[in-house]
């Protein structure tokens, strides 16, 4: 029986995962998919939100002011890419410098810091490749830019180091109360908490239709991406917005953490909950729409389009985070779209305080493992490299040419408590993949090393969710085809 | 570490340059080369077809290369398998690494750069749709098939008629795979020949020229794709899709030559071949670096990445024993009318003994077509050709007696209708 369950692996259940990790509560990770981050937290703007967006006195503003402010020092510990970039919202006509003064007042009422109205000439002085059709800029230096699906794989692995069992690869198919505690059903074996915290991202409302909840329902709108070679990457050095519509905050273009350039999303209602395709038209939009702030993208440098989805609700605006009117012991965190990955942190600490007040003991832990360490071998100096290959050969080897990526790191990856084995989870983990050859020259090879290293054989290798297997038959064991 | 010659890449390009330094008198030369053996490419392309021109023979790849590494075991020159370089400046340091050495520097007198090239991948050409399982590069299936022994898939839609796409159409059919479709975004295929015919007329493969794949659908694995026409613009056609169900997509559209190191070198990059601008005698800009094979520009035969190497080789030799060639008096190659790009870009007269050799290609399908050299108004050659397409690399010799007549500094190759 765990105190805890949390249903999700998301950037949300993960937050929550390690902040519950530092108490002595026992705590699991409950998730459909076989990896963490596997839904809409790998496939967003990675961008933390310096937070003028949303409107005064929600949820979303205090999580997102909060979580802004708690990320630098998070990432340091956990070792999570994080670059304070900032952020220009480009304001086109009159009517959009009107909005970006409202934006700033919204923003001061926030308590975003720094921020300043920029005229045309102070934008295209810190960004020459800006169109400069503009009237100005609202600037905001305390947006940051991330790695959405690293910041989620970190908070959950430090939450496995302190204690939390994640259960991956165990879809939730109903959920009942029993002598006042909750079994949760899974296509796997049932798992029994205490309380149960709905972190399920677009299947929220599924979740919470399970114990008898129906206050919300999700529409999965769809957002697509081009990400550029890191050629493309210094067209910009901040994130570049447009001003923001009803249907989100616009077409953005941005550095990434790795230097690429990240440019998108639309923004599409879809029915299927699992349609992560990108249509031609919304390529064809994000392309327009993204020359207008910077007109000389070259897309012929794209080395990837993917799309991920947002988890909204017509009957919600902001965040849900309360408990299920319904259900006691039953915590909803949903509708958790945009800034949600900026506000996961801050969510996580008042997800842990509803706990509190619902009655859980809270006894902090005195041995609590605050930091991970990670190698990234590209980043360490000639020394350190030197160094490092001496004590282990297999940083002596590169895999992945295009991201400078060592057997080293491949083998830490799948060696980390939550791998699977597939090539996306090693990519999401080391890198190897992620380059402009986009995993042609290495895959054969990281395969290799996953067969051996996980005692896989390399049919059974996935190119991510459970079912992808790569490869289909070994040659030379059947006939010729007819 | 120090060496005269250090060759990067032990591919056909990298081995033949090798070699024929060290036979025209360099004794120290080593080769760094990523994989655990020498041969590149060629280790996986076990179809034959190779060395007609140079050996007068039909090799399949790895005999191709076993030629030129059998020819170099014995010899002193040196080789670094399983080496990865990661940077070269632009005073030939080049730092490398390797589970032996660990991370190491080598000072070069000279570098030749044999890189090779990658394959375009789906995301260049921002292919919608999901993101499956199932979809390769053409080069990346042949590795596992060839190499590892896996087949990718079972039913294949095959993308772009180039040579990778259409060897692999072969290869899966035989390895028992069903090759439903070649589909072509132009209206002519920029494989050999030879290659339609043995590769899809064999085996009844339909090729769908002057189509493209519009959509993938599949969410663990690849379940179908829509396939439609495209207009001379090569836009999609509303109301031409049609969908073929199937589990693999291979991709063949389009290799691009990997100059990360000649970039850190300095080394500036001509943007149509994606290659080094080069010299006749292979040097770059970059003085005592030379490049050689599809480093440079895609080749169609490796005969002539060979010829082109043993050039290189040379080149270097003669750098290493007698100094920089000089800047002075350079006559700029310039691509005419139809003509996409020239290898070399740039011709030093004075170095040429007997005649200057330039590869092009041309930007469409042609019958009855007349190469034409020109400076200025006068024309120095002209060459007739019944037919020329861009996936058949054209190659003419200039003699020296008629570059002489060269006035100016600029010499144009156009390809006209005779």
């Amino acid at each position: 029986m765990y105190d805890v369950a949390v249903i999700g692996a998301g950037i949300i259940g993960s937050a929550v995962a390690r902040e519950l990790s530092k108490y002595h509560v026992k705590a699991a990770v409950i998730e459909r998919e076989n990896d963490v981050a596997a839904g809409s937290t790998k496939a967003n703007s990675a961008i933390l939100h310096a937070g003028y967006d949303p409107a005064c006195g929600t949820k979303m503003a205090k999580h997102n002011v909060r979580g802004s402010k708690l990320a630098k020092e998070l990432c340091r510990r956990l070792s999570v890419p994080y670059k304070q970039i900032g952020s220009l919202v480009l304001a086109f006509d009159d009517a959009d410098m009107e909005t970006v003064r409202k934006l700033y007042d919204r923003g001061v009422q926030n308590g975003v810091e720094g921020m300043k109205i920029l005229t045309l000439k102070e934008v295209l002085d810190k960004e020459p490749n800006i169109n400069s059709d503009i009237k100005g800029a609202l600037w905001a230096p305390s947006c940051a830019i991330v790695n959405p699906w690293e910041y989620a794989i970190a908070l959950a692995e430090n939450a496995h180091d302190n204690g939390v069992d994640f259960y991956l690869d165990h879809r939730v198919t109903g959920i009942e109360k029993r002598d006042g505690a909750f079994v949760i059903r899974t296509v796997k074996e049932p798992i029994e908490a205490k309380y149960v915290i709905n972190a399920a991202g677009v299947y929220a409302d599924k979740i919470n239709n399970m114990v008898g909840g129906n206050e919300f329902t999700i529409t999965a709108n769809k957002g697509s991406y081009f990400l550029l070679d890191k050629s493309q990457g210094n067209l910009v050095h901040t994130v570049v917005f447009q001003c923001p519509s009803r249907a989100g905050k616009g077409v953005l273009v941005s550095p990434t953490v790795h230097g690429n350039l990240i440019v998108g999303p639309d923004a599409v209602d879809v029915d299927d909950r699992e349609d992560r395709g990108t249509p031609k038209a919304s390529l064809d939009y994000v392309r327009e729409m993204s020359q207008r702030s910077c007109p000389s993208i070259s897309f012929r440098d794209n080395i990837r389009n993917f799309a991920g989805l947002r988890a909204q609700s017509s009957e919600e605006s902001d965040f849900l985070i309360e408990e299920s009117r319904v259900c006691p012991g039953f915590i909803n965190l949903s509708v958790i779209k945009s800034p949600g990955l900026t506000s996961a942190p801050s969510i996580a600490e008042e997800a842990v305080e509803i706990l509190e007040g619902m009655g859980l003991e809270l006894i902090q832990k005195e041995q609590f493992i605050a930091d991970r360490q990670k190698v990234v071998f590209k980043e360490l100096s000639v020394e350190e490299k030197e160094k490092i290959v001496k004590e282990n050969p297999l940083y002596g080897r590169i895999i992945c040419r295009c991201e400078t990526v060592t057997e080293g790191e491949i083998v830490d990856a799948l060696k980390s408590p939550l791998c699977p084995p597939s090539l996306d989870a090693v990519k999401r983990r080391a890198g190897s993949g992620m380059g402009r050859c986009q995993g042609g020259f290495c895959g054969p090879r990281v395969a290799e090393i996953i067969s051996r290293e996980k005692g896989v054989p390399m049919m059974e290798i996935l190119q991510d969710r459970t079912g992808s297997n790569i490869l289909v038959a070994q040659t030379k064991t059947e006939g010729g085809s007819l | 570490m120090q060496y005269d010659l250090v060759v990067i890449g032990g591919g056909p390009a990298g081995l033949a340059a090798a070699l024929e330094a060290y036979q025209n008198g360099v004794k120290s030369v080593l080769i760094l080369e990523r994989d655990k053996e020498l041969g590149g490419i060629l280790n996986q392309c076990i179809h034959n077809g190779f060395g007609l021109h140079y050996f007068k023979e039909q090799l399949t790849g790895p005999e191709y290369a076993g030629r030129f590494i059998r020819e170099l075991s014995g010899l002193g020159i040196e080789v670094k398998l399983d080496t990865m370089v990661l940077d070269v400046s632009n005073q030939k340091e080049i730092h490398a690494i390797n589970t032996a050495d660990g991370y190491f520097t080598i000072q070069a007198k000279a570098i030749i750069l044999a890189m090779g090239c990658r394959e375009r991948t789906r995301g260049a050409i921002s292919i919608p749709g999901e993101r499956p399982a199932g979809v390769f590069t053409a080069g990346a299936a042949q590795r596992y098939c060839n190499m590892e022994g896996y087949l990718v898939g079972k039913r294949v839609v095959i993308l772009g008629s180039g040579d990778i796409g259409l060897i692999m159409a072969r290869r899966m059919t035989l390895e028992g795979a069903k090759v439903l479709a070649c589909v072509e975004l132009m209206p002519y295929s920029n494989g050999l020949n030879r290659n339609i015919v043995q590769c899809l007329n064999d085996y009844n493969i339909p090729l769908y020229l002057a189509h493209t794949i519009v959509d993938i659908r599949g969410e663990e694995r690849v379940k179908s794709v829509t396939v439609a026409k495209v207009d001379e613009k090569r836009a999609p056609v509303p109301g031409t899709e049609f969908d073929i169900e199937c589990d693999t997509i291979l991709l063949s559209v389009g290799l691009i030559p990997e100059n990360e190191l000649s970039k850190s070198a300095g080394v500036p990059l001509d943007r149509r071949t994606s290659g080094p601008e080069v010299f006749d005698n292979m040097e770059t800009d970059v003085e005592g670096v030379f490049a050689c094979g599809n480093v440079v520009h895609v080749h169609d035969l490796v005969d002539f990445v060979t010829a082109e190497s043993q050039k290189a080789g040379r080149s270097a030799a003669k750098y290493i024993q007698n100094g920089e060639f000089g800047r002075n008096d350079c006559i700029s190659v310039k691509n005419g009318s139809a003509v996409n790009y020239t290898v070399p870009q740039k011709i030093r007269p004075a170095g040429v003994e007997k005649q200057v050799e330039i590869f092009f290609r041309v930007n469409n399908v042609y019958k009855n077509m007349a190469i034409r050299v020109t400076s200025g108004e006068q024309q120095i050659a002209r060459f007739k050709r019944e037919h020329m397409a861009p996936g058949e690399m054209e190659r003419i010799l200039i003699p020296k007696m008629l570059l002489d007549k060269v006035t100016g500094q600029e010499l144009t190759v156009s390809v006209i209708p005779e």
